[in-house]
C-alpha cells in the first residue's frame, strides 16, 4: 500500500518536473489551476465525477440486486431450477463490454419496440443497464460462493431443530454468509468504477468522455490523461481503503 | 420387550451410486430403549441413524417414528419435531451466542416468546452443568462444553428420541468423559437413545441392546453383557479385539 502510494508520488513529480521543464514537449499549464484557462479546464475535468460515481453506484446496486436472483435458483437441487441460473451467468460473462454496451445502446430500443415497448434508452442508462448485467454474472458468483462455503452441518443443525428451509437461510446461514459475501462484493464495485469510463464512448458525460473532449480541443493528452488517471485513482483508492475496513470489521465479527 | 415401538425400519436399502451402503436392515426400538451401534467406519451406521431424521434419503424400505411415517406427506417434519439430534462436529451456529444457539428453534419453529424460549434454555444449560456460559459464543468454550451446549440444544426442542453420531469422536481423550455424563444421566431419565460410538464402557453401562453392524448390514445384536462376553460371529470379534487392544 505504501509501496504503490510511494510510486505514485514518484512518478507524478517525475512528470510535473518534466512539465515544468518549458521545452516545448510538455504543458501542464493546460490544467493549471493558477491561471484561469487551467482552472475551468480543471474544473470541466472533475465535473465528470459525479457522473461517474452515480453511475457506478446504480449499476452496482441493480447487480447486486440481479445477482442474487440469479444465484439463488443456482442453488437448488434440481437441475432443471438450476439449468437457466448456468446458461445465464455462462452466457453473460462470455460477452466483453464494449460489444454489449453498443448491443443495449443501439439494439435494445429496437428489439423493444417491435416487441411494442416503445422505449428510448438513453447514453445514462444504456450504460447502467449494460454494467448491471455484465457485472451480475460476477456477483451471482460471489453470493452462491459466499452460502455454499457454510458447511452444510449448519443447515442439518438448524432443520433437526425444526427450522424450515427459509427460516435456516434467514437465521443461520445468510448471516454467516454474508460476512463472506459483502467485501468481495465491495471488492467487485472497483471494477464497476473503472469499466464505467466505457460509457464515454455511448456520449455520456462522465470522467473519461470529458478528459476526451478537452484532449480534441487542447491537443495535450498526456496532461489530461494524467489527471484523468489520477481521478480514477482517487475514486479506487477510497473505495478500496472502505473495502479494507469492511473486511477487518467482518473478520472480526466473525471471531469474535 | 412388550413397551411401545417408537422406531421401526424394515429392509432399508441405500446406495451411494455403486456403493450399496446399507443393505435390508431391520431395527425396531421401544420407547425408552438405549440402543449403541458400532462397528468399523463406513459400515453404514451413521448413514442409519441420519435416515431415522430424513437427513439421509434412503431408496428402499421404509423407516416409521413415534408412528409417522418418514414417506408420508410432510412426515419428515413431523418426524424432526419429535427426533433430537447430535452431531459428531457439535454444529452449533457460530454466529449466536450459547443461549440464542438454544432458543433459536423454540422461538422460531415452536412460537415460544424470548422469555420462555430463555427460561427453557437456562433450565437444560443448568442440566448440561454450563448456565455461566450462556452468554459466550461458541467458539470460545472447550469442545466439550460445545458438545453439552450441542445437547442442550437438541433437548430444548422436547425430544420423544435422541440420535447420537459419534458424539465424542472430535473431542480430546479428556473431555470424553464430561459428555459422557451427560448422556448417561440422560439415559437414567428415561431417554430413547440411539447412539453410534466407539465409547465401549458407554454402551457396557447404558446400553440395553448393542447394534452392530459392518459393510451395510447389521451382523449382530445383543445385550452388552452377552455380546462383550461371546460375540457370536467373528467379524464382531475381531472388530472387538481391534478397539478393545488399548
Amino acid at each position: 500500500m505504501t509501496r504503490v502510494f510511494r510510486f505514485w508520488m514518484l512518478l507524478g513529480a517525475c512528470l510535473f518536473v518534466a512539465g515544468c521543464s518549458g521545452d516545448g514537449t510538455w504543458g501542464w499549464y493546460v490544467i493549471d489551476p493558477t491561471t484561469s484557462q487551467g482552472q475551468s479546464n480543471v474544473r470541466f475535468l472533475i465535473g465528470g465525477f459525479w457522473a461517474t460515481i452515480q453511475l457506478s453506484l446504480i449499476a452496482a446496486l441493480m447487480s447486486m440486486t440481479l445477482g442474487l436472483l440469479v444465484a439463488l435458483p443456482g442453488m437448488s437441487t434440481n437441475r432443471w431450477v438450476r439449468l437457466p441460473s448456468r446458461v445465464y451467468i455462462e452466457f453473460v460473462r462470455a460477452i466483453p463490454l464494449l460489444p454489449m454496451l453498443f448491443w443495449v445502446f443501439y439494439g435494445l430500443p429496437v428489439v423493444m419496440r417491435s416487441l411494442g415497448f416503445p422505449i428510448t434508452i438513453d447514453a445514462f442508462w444504456g450504460a447502467i443497464i449494460t454494467l448491471a448485467i455484465s457485472d451480475s454474472a460476477f456477483t451471482a458468483e460471489i453470493y452462491r460462493s459466499g452460502i455454499q462455503s457454510i458447511p452444510k452441518g449448519q443447515t442439518e443443525a438448524a432443520r433437526t431443530v425444526g427450522l424450515t428451509y427459509n427460516q435456516t437461510m434467514r437465521y443461520v446461514i445468510l448471516p454467516q454468509a454474508i460476512r463472506r459475501i459483502l467485501p468481495p462484493l465491495a471488492n467487485q464495485f472497483i471494477y464497476i468504477v473503472k469499466m464505467s469510463a466505457f460509457a464515454s464512448v455511448i456520449g455520456m458525460q462522465e470522467l473519461t468522455r470529458r478528459a476526451n473532449e478537452l484532449v480534441v480541443t487542447e491537443y495535450r493528452p498526456l496532461e489530461i490523461y494524467s489527471l484523468l488517471i489520477l481521478e480514477y485513482l482517487v475514486l479506487v483508492l477510497i473505495i478500496s481503503f472502505f473495502v479494507r475496513w469492511l473486511e477487518r470489521k467482518m473478520g472480526a465479527d466473525e471471531s469474535r | 420387550m412388550n413397551a411401545e415401538r417408537v422406531i421401526e425400519i424394515s429392509s432399508l436399502n441405500k446406495s451411494f451410486g455403486d456403493f450399496q451402503v446399507l443393505t435390508n436392515v431391520d431395527l425396531n426400538v421401544s420407547l425408552g430403549e438405549r440402543i449403541v451401534i458400532c462397528g468399523p467406519s463406513g459400515s453404514g451406521k451413521s448413514t442409519l441413524i441420519r435416515c431415522v431424521n430424513g437427513l439421509e434419503q434412503y431408496d428402499s424400505g421404509s423407516i416409521s417414528v413415534d408412528g409417522i411415517s418418514l414417506s408420508a406427506p410432510g412426515g419428515v417434519e413431523r418426524v424432526r419435531a419429535e427426533v433430537g439430534m447430535v452431531f459428531q462436529q457439535f454444529n452449533l451456529f457460530p454466529h449466536l451466542t450459547v443461549i440464542e444457539n438454544l432458543t433459536l428453534g423454540p422461538m422460531k419453529a415452536r412460537g415460544l416468546t424470548r422469555k420462555a424460549a430463555d427460561a427453557l434454555a437456562m433450565e437444560y444449560l443448568e442440566r448440561v452443568r454450563i448456565p455461566e456460559q450462556a452468554g459466550k459464543r461458541p467458539r470460545e468454550l472447550s469442545g466439550g462444553q460445545q458438545q453439552r451446549v450441542a445437547i442442550a440444544r437438541s433437548l430444548c426442542m422436547k425430544p420423544k428420541i435422541m440420535l447420537f453420531d459419534e458424539p465424542t469422536s472430535a473431542l480430546d481423550p479428556e473431555m470424553i468423559s464430561e459428555v459422557l455424563d451427560v448422556m448417561v444421566e440422560l439415559a437414567q431419565d428415561g431417554m430413547t437413545m440411539l447412539v453410534v460410538t466407539h465409547e465401549m464402557g458407554f454402551a457396557r453401562k447404558v446400553a440395553d441392546r448393542m447394534v452392530f453392524m459392518d459393510s451395510g448390514e447389521i451382523v449382530e445384536t445383543g445385550t452388552p453383557a452377552d455380546v462383550f462376553e461371546a460375540p457370536k460371529t467373528e467379524r464382531f470379534k475381531a472388530f472387538l479385539e481391534k478397539i478393545l487392544q488399548h
